[in-house]
């Protein structure tokens, strides 16, 4: 199959964040045929594309969709929320969109909002994007002024409002609970399910349609080519393209918007380049910090999210990162565990305390200072703070929010996966790995300094 | 001392309150204005004129400030560096340059250098992953860092100051 580009559709397109630009090649041309449909009908398009949300779960858009209160039912205001906050450590490919497409995703803010009925949107954008969210905020005000967003948009008796909001660095709030209560003024501490599902009880009280950057950003190529066309791409119940943002130790990191079912090897030598310095490939995390690593020999795997999922492991948000055999893992189980614990919001026990209590004890281990015992007993916090990797024993859901399991997945999998790593670790009092500390900037990247 | 915008913030100001149905939300972005408009920081004053310009308590203002890292409670130094040191930027060296800065400015991390220009904090994942290591310095990204590329940003820095 030809490459198809849905999302990186302007990849090569000089300035393509301009609206001029954009406009030139081809954006908001599916807002007119979006105002002659029903706004149920645009939901069934999306249905039919089995486009599943880009933001970490994967749930169906279209389904979700299909929550909000339409028609009759809608009783109150509806509500969108564009999920910005882009901080599950190795993500960065909403920026990409951000950046380089903000008018792609105005586009499917403005289509999604009138599918489900809603005429106020926010973005809610992380607060170290400051870049980004200057760019997105002019993009907002030229469509403002091109007529693209506001009242009556382009005649069709639509109005919607989009307002940007800027978070102020917390990676909770990147749950959609979380995200709500943030962008209501307050802490960012995630609400309990049931009742607060965004759907029913969501931002201000009102129902509230919660997506990633990336899944709106599929929806001007859906309605312009049908659902049908969409779920042609990648495989079935794994629909569409994906951005896949590869960090760590390949030669060639970066974004890429490939079919989901893509072979994780195939991604790592055609697109990457391969392993740098001609390493041996050791580990690779496939969808973010808070899914659980796969060993090398695990990695001829379907990047997908039912396949990766088989595996033991998740798609995530699509962020791949990438371990040579210079790497230690007692050392990423520590700089992982310094994440969850530094982010856990503290409203429940089992991730306030036992974040902490598992980092301090890696941190034993890292020190020189660990005993074979302490494996078994991190192993057994884990457990009580996320739950088992093995779904089955439906043991999961024991906080608040998910980021108590986040925390616990890679833990468990880190420890079980490579335990003679950490067996010698506590025998020896040093690590097994030959580490490499250096600075490892791909010699391709251009050393430039930006005075700003 | 009592603080006030200035009229172009007063403006911003304004603005923000037509984009959200209660005044309360627009709490973070005020929040944000704020520390732009008054030295980096955002002070018991400040504190005290946003709790009043929202209709809110001092409380309520500093219980929400306090959640987010963004927000500073004391001055800072004329450029916050922040390392990023998550996984990605530490499995690239980020560990290093923490180090190379540190010695450099003479100051640890969570430090503020003697003449004030200079903090160094470690951020957690800013979304540069694949060009990484990277740190932040006030609003601006830089990524794949070397330690040329170190000496040759602080010293635009120090220019700059
Ligand atoms: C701790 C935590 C952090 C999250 N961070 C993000 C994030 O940064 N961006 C995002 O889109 N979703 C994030 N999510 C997932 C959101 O809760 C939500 O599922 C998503 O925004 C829904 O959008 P989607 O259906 O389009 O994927 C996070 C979830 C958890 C539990
Ligand atoms: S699981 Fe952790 S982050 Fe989530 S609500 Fe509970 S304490 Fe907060
Ligand atoms: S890990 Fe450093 S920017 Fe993501």
């Amino acid at each position: 199959m030809a490459e198809i580009k849905i999302l990186m559709a302007k990849e090569n397109v000089k300035n393509s964040h301009q609206i001029d630009v954009a406009l030139a090649n081809g954006a908001y041309s599916n807002l007119e045929k979006a105002f002659k449909m029903k706004s149920v009908e645009i939901t069934e398009e999306v249905k039919k594309s089995g486009l599943r949300g880009r933001g970490g779960a994967g749930f169906p858009a279209g389904i979700k969709w299909s929550f909000m209160p339409t028609g009759d039912r809608k009783k109150k205001p509806n509500y969108v929320v564009i999920n910005a906050d882009e901080s599950e450590p190795g993500t960065f490919k909403d920026r990409w969109i951000l950046e380089r497409d903000p008018h792609l995703l105005i586009e499917g803010i403005v289509i999604t909002s009138y599918a489900v009925e809603s005429n106020t949107a926010y973005v809610y954008i992380r607060g170290e994007y400051v870049k980004q969210a200057k760019i997105l905020q002019k993009a907002i005000d030229e469509a403002y002024e091109k007529g693209f967003l506001g009242k009556n948009i382009l005649g069709s008796g639509f109005d919607l409002e989009l307002t940007l909001h800027r978070g102020a660095g917390a990676y909770v709030c990147g749950e959609e609970t979380a995200l709500l209560e943030s962008l209501e003024g307050k802490r960012g501490y995630p609400r309990i399910k049931p009742p607060y599902f965004p759907a029913a009880i969501g931002l201000f009280h009102c129902p509230t349609l919660v997506n990633n950057v990336e899944t709106i950003s599929n929806v001007p190529w859906i309605l312009e080519n049908g659902g049908e066309e969409f779920a042609k791409i990648g495989k079935p119940n794994n629909t569409g393209t994906k951005l896949l943002c590869v960090s760590g130790h390949v030669n060639f990191p970066g974004v890429y918007e490939v079919p989901l079912g893509i072979n994780l090897l195939t991604l790592l030598e055609t697109y990457c380049g391969g392993i740098r310095s001609r390493n041996k490939l050791k580990a690779v995390i496939p969808g973010g910090s808070s899914m659980p690593v796969l060993k090398a020999e695990e990695c001829n795997v379907e990047m997908d999210f039912d396949s990766l999922k088989k595996a033991g492991t998740g798609l995530g948000s699509g962020a791949v990162i990438v371990m040579d055999e210079t790497t230690c893992m007692v050392d990423v189980s520590l700089n992982l565990l310094k994440f969850y614990a530094h982010e856990s919001c503290g409203q429940c026990t089992p991730c306030r305390e036992g974040m902490p209590w598992m980092k301090r004890m890696v941190q034993r281990i890292k020190d020189g200072n660990g005993r074979p015992e302490d494996i078994p007993l991190i192993l057994n916090v884990a457990d009580y703070v996320g739950g088992d990797i093995d779904f089955s024993r439906g043991k999961l859901g024991k906080t608040i929010c998910a980021l108590g399991e986040a925390g616990s997945w890679p833990t468990i999998a880190l420890l079980n996966k490579f335990r003679e790593e950490f067996e010698y670790f506590c025998n020896n009092g040093k690590s097994m790995i030959n580490r490499d500390k250096s600075i490892k900037t791909p010699e391709n990247a251009v050393p430039e300094v930006v005075a700003t | 001392m009592s603080l006030k915008f200035s009229d172009e913030a007063q403006k911003k100001f304004e603005n923000l309150l037509t984009r959200y149905p209660n005044k309360r939300a627009a709490l973070l972005p005020v929040l944000h204005l704020a520390q732009e408009e008054f030295g980096g920081w955002v002070s018991p004053e400040a504190i005290s004129y946003i709790a009043q310009l929202l209709g809110l308590t001092e409380l309520d203002v500093y219980d929400t400030m306090s959640f987010y890292t963004m927000f500073y409670n004391q001055k800072m130094g004329r450029f916050v560096i922040e390392v990023c040191r998550t996984l990605s930027c530490e499995i690239m060296g980020a560990s290093t340059v923490t180090e190379y800065l540190e010695n450099k400015l003479g100051i640890k991390s969570g430090e503020t250098t003697a003449d004030g220009l200079f903090s160094i904090r470690n951020a957690e994942c800013l979304g540069s992953c694949g060009t990484a290591p990277m740190m932040k310095v006030n609003d601006d990204f830089y990524e794949n860092l070397t330690t040329q590329k170190l000496d040759k940003i602080i010293d635009l820095l120090k220019q700059k100051a």
